[in-house]
């Protein structure tokens, strides 16, 4: 088996519409999905990677629908099971680019042990978590991601749920690379598909998804032109973490307890905030962020985490090769013959061999 | 000691030998050493591991007991024996397990030292069954077992503890005294095996010549046998297991197709061997994935054949249950897919380590929606290996996931087999499609009803697949009732045309007669037995066993209608039977048991003999 890297060395020109099936999109008018779409087939075309190489595997929920609509191969699979499912795909097959997309319930409630298992072991696929904190294809229950006191129809006391932080939960499987950003972030979220893509490994990417039938406005504080500089902070690999509408506010660290400071030229000086680093092995920093949301804090979007290290399905076909010039290959024959064997002659004398 | 005494051996057919003590005394590796040696000898011979779930449970307790059962013989074999010529008894627990299968008159081979008060206390028993006449009918041979291994250990730098483990190896060289059996396979295994501890292999060697020369030179052992060579046809003979055949004829399949075998499995017993046996194939390419779960391994499985792998797990029946959403996903979308079910005793957890064939409406209907898929069985150790590429055959020929069914027994248990070459073995023939021009991924080969296999990275073939409904033809999600129906019909008209594809069915005996006894998967060598058993007494019995159970072959109705009585014999309530009678309202009757155990030759008979003097159906 070869380890043909997806990249050709001639890429075909393709332009977005390549990448758009011929099935009629059945997503709710306003929904956050759209949009996604619209960023993952132009970021594909971009990516280098012929289009035959392009697989997506998807579960159930309305950001499961996706790989109908996207011009490549695709496999809409079985609730939460996608993982498990793209993980044999790319361990069979390490020659193709594999996504997984999936949701809040698919990935994290009925799935949760699948993203868990494909992310510890650094199966190279890239994991599209579409984040709306609501089941929507079952009509607005609350999901493990859904607030404590959401009222929905199955919480109408208000959900007692304590919800989960996807990024947190990346983060403690250790997935080498580990992101957030939002459906209406345009070239922010096209920056971090084409980083996902980039990163060979288990890419995580949470996408806040803004459902408009069942939880409209979930993620408005970060996502509304007006708030979000107030409410998100940027992470940018070597830089101090300074946010606000008018750059004047900072995350800053005391011991393991961050807290937000003045920043700019009145307040704290640049070199005692927080800078990121998203190359640090230790996930302590990645997680303590994946912590940190409005309104005490600003949320942070961008790249958490981007490690390189060799990927499960690598591993695999290394152990293979390896064991294959380990000494000579045994044919099927002697395999067949391996153990305590006797041969009967047809002078019906015996004689071990 | 005593000059030896020359003793002439009494010339035995077939001989029962069951090997008992506590889970830690070796007892399966003293039955596969005996095994082995007889297998080398020229011997035809079966056997049955038959152990605890528990890997140590508590010492000399009942539920610690394991035990080595095995048949050899100089004619065919093909049961492991109803009841034991000879029992090993390491201690108390092991006698008391045992005693129940021992009629009287054999002989008792007993280590008195595993008979002290606690040992007996923890067995159960207040009075010694060595002295209160429990055993008297009995031929007993007292043997102080441990006591002599210590003694002839004097000189082994290894602790008390570790000499007093070789008496499993002294246990053996009386018996290989006893059945004239030569020491030099197991020394030369002793060797191998230990080759790092020196002290150990001198230690075990010791006790096993001792355990030789002391029957040798006892005035207990009277009689000494032999039982001659199996006449087998000539060609080359291993000792093989279910699971571990089971796995080369998945390699096998693999090597004959072509293609690459995907092998994605959660540990289960009894079907974690199979996993362990295709791991060490990596130098042939072989992929093995140890899953997180159960539906993570059929999954993973699932997604290896859309990428044009052979896809295949292993599990036993409660994983089945966990792995049915998954399986359904594969009918739907009409991939390429082999499950293995080494079934074992249930519901729920069951009996882990014993066997049972209670999941076969479970392979047949164990899913949502109507979902029908192929579902054989092996019927031997041996036969594992033709079934696993069976399975492969149909998977790929008809792009459908194949239920294979083995059970505990033939799983663990061993035979002799004979080896096949490479060369002989079927091919498997595998097209992709690769031409854009008028593709779909449901259009159907006209004769299999099979849809195209396309691998993704074929350029223009880019296409999406799933488990919602969808067209004939184009594969787009589709909610149309018509629709709907029609490709329900074509999945299940599609495994019903592999009936072409098979041998018809063949009864063992006659065509016609006064019984058809009818069985499929791990009771094929019982009911072999008692048919030749019966048809020794000159009834009309013929035996037929069933490999593929869906579909039927297609003459079966007629097969079964030639009998006066059709007598279905399961280890199970009755699960075959509710589908012959389904399928072909034939009234049948039943032998059925569930005791974790499989079925002895004479129950089958007594069953046989009993349907005779009942009325015709």
């Amino acid at each position: 088996m070869s380890l043909a890297s997806t990249v050709a060395s001639d890429p075909p020109a393709y332009s977005k519409k390549d990448f758009a099936s011929d099935q009629t999109v059945r997503w709710c008018p306003g929904c956050g999905d759209y949009a996604i779409l619209s960023s993952v087939q132009r970021v594909f075309a971009k990516l280098g990677i012929p289009r035959e190489k392009f697989v997506i595997v998807s579960g159930i929920g309305c950001s499961s629908r996706f790989p109908y609509y996207m011009n490549t191969y695709g496999f809409h699979t079985i609730h939460g099971r996608a993982p498990a499912i793209a993980t044999g795909l790319k361990v069979a097959r390490p020659d193709l680019s594999v996504w997984v997309v999936t949701g809040d319930g698919d990935a994290l409630s009925i799935g949760g042990n699948h993203i868990l298992h494909s992310m510890r072991r650094n199966v190279d696929i890239k994991v599209l978590l579409f984040n709306n904190r609501i089941y929507g294809l079952t009509k607005g229950q609350y999901s493990p991601t859904s607030e404590v006191g959401k009222k929905t129809k199955t919480s109408p006391h208000g959900s007692i749920d304590r919800p989960l932080q996807p990024i947190s939960i990346a983060l403690a499987a250790e997935a080498t690379f580990v992101a957030r950003t939002a459906d209406v972030y345009g070239q922010h979220l096209a920056t971090v598909l084409e980083r996902a893509a980039a990163h060979r490994g288990s890419a995580f990417v949470e996408i806040l998804q803004n459902c408009n039938i069942f939880n409209d406005g979930a993620f408005a504080g970060v996502t509304d032109r007006q708030t979000r500089e107030d409410e998100k902070v940027d992470l940018i690999h070597g830089e101090p973490m300074i946010f606000g509408n008018n750059r004047d506010r900072g995350v800053r660290l005391q011991g393991l307890t961050p807290e937000v400071v003045e920043a700019g030229s009145d307040g704290v000086p640049q070199e005692e905030l927080l800078h990121h680093d998203e190359k640090t092995t230790d996930p302590t920093l990645a997680y303590l962020l994946s912590q940190l949301e409005p309104p005490d804090f600003p949320m942070p979007m961008g790249v958490f985490r981007a490690l390189e290290e060799e990927t499960y399905d690598d591993a695999i076909h290394r152990q293979i090769r390896d064991a294959s010039g380990a000494g000579p290959e045994t044919d099927l024959d002697a395999l067949l013959q391996e153990g305590d064997t006797w041969r009967i002659n047809a002078e019906t004398t015996d004689e071990t061999v | 000691m005593n000059e030896p005494r020359v003793i002439t051996p009494k010339r035995e057919d077939s001989v029962v030998v069951r090997f008992a003590g506590d889970s830690g005394d070796g007892m399966q590796l003293t039955g596969t050493q005996f095994t082995t040696t007889s297998a080398l000898l020229g011997n035809d011979f079966a056997t049955f591991p038959d152990f605890p779930a528990e890997i140590r449970a508590p010492a000399d307790t009942m539920p610690g007991v394991s035990a080595y059962q095995l048949q050899f013989s100089s004619t065919d074999v093909h049961t492991a024996g109803d009841s034991p010529d000879v029992l090993v008894a390491m201690n108390a627990a092991a006698l008391k397990v045992s005693l129940p299968m021992l009629p009287a008159g054999r002989t008792i081979i007993v280590n008195i030292d595993g008979f002290g008060d606690a040992s007996l206390s923890k067995a159960g028993y207040t009075v010694d069954p060595l002295e209160d006449g429990t055993l008297d009918g009995y031929n007993v041979i007292p043997v102080p077992l441990t006591t002599l291994t210590i003694k002839v250990l004097e000189d082994s730098p290894l602790s008390v503890r570790d000499r007093r483990r070789c008496k499993n190896f002294y246990a053996l060289g009386i018996m290989y005294w006893l059945y004239s059996r030569p020491l030099e396979t197991t020394e030369e295994w002793i060797r191998s095996r230990f080759k790092s501890k020196p002290d150990i292999v001198d230690a075990n060697l010791t006790a096993l010549s001792a355990g030789y020369a002391y029957a040798q030179a006892s005035e207990l052992f009277q009689v000494r046998y032999e039982v001659p060579p199996t006449p087998q046809d000539p060609g080359l003979y291993r000792n093989i297991s279910g699971n571990k055949a089971l796995a080369l004829g998945l390699y096998s399949a693999s090597v004959r197709s072509g293609l690459q075998l995907f092998f994605g499995s959660y540990p289960i017993t009894p079907a974690s061997d199979i996993l362990s046996e295709l791991a060490r194939l990596k130098p042939q390419g072989v992929v093995t994935f140890q899953a997180e779960d159960e539906i993570a391994a059929v999954c993973s499985a699932i997604g290896a054949s859309f990428g044009g792998s052979i896809g295949v797990t292993a599990t036993s029946g409660p994983g089945l249950a966990l792995k049915g959403e998954a399986i359904g996903l594969a009918v739907t979308t009409e991939l390429p897919l082999v499950i293995v079910n080494v079934q074992r005793g249930g519901p729920s957890t069951g009996l882990p380590t014993k066997t049972e064939q209670s999941d076969l409406l479970q392979a047949m209907w164990g899913r949502n929606g109507e979902c029908p898929m192929a579902v054989i069985a092996a019927s031997t150790p041996g036969d594992c290996f033709a079934t696993a590429m069976e399975a492969v055959r149909i998977a790929l020929e008809y792009m459908t996931p194949v239920l294979l069914l083995s059970d505990g027994y033939i799983a663990n248990g061993a035979e002799p087999w004979s080896v096949p070459s490479a060369a002989d073995l079927p091919e498997i023939s595998v097209q992709f499609r690769t031409d854009p021009e008028g593709f779909e991924p449901f259009l159907r080969d006209p004769e299999t009803l099979a849809r195209p296999w396309v691998r993704p990275g074929t350029p223009g073939l880019e296409h999406r697949i799933g488990g919602l409904a969808h067209q004939d033809g184009s594969g787009n999600v589709s909610y149309d009732p018509a629709n709907h129906e029609q490709m329900t019909v074509l999945r299940e008209e599609k495994i019903a045309r592999i009936a072409k594809d098979i041998p018809p069915a063949k009864p063992f005996g006659d065509d016609s007669g006064d019984l058809l006894l009818v069985g499929w998967g791990g009771t094929y060598g019982s009911l072999h037995a008692a048919t030749l058993a019966a048809r020794g007494k000159g009834l009309s019995v013929s035996h037929i066993h069933l490999r593929h159970i869906n579909p039927f072959p297609s003459n079966l109705a007629e097969v079964l209608g030639s009998f006066d009585r059709v007598l279905v014999a399961e280890l199970n309530r009755g699960q075959l039977d509710v589908l012959l009678r389904a399928r072909y309202l034939v009234d049948t009757l039943k032998l059925n048991k569930v005791r974790g155990q499989p079925f002895s030759v004479a129950e089958i008979l007594a069953a046989v003999e009993t349907a005779l003097k009942g009325e015709k159906r």
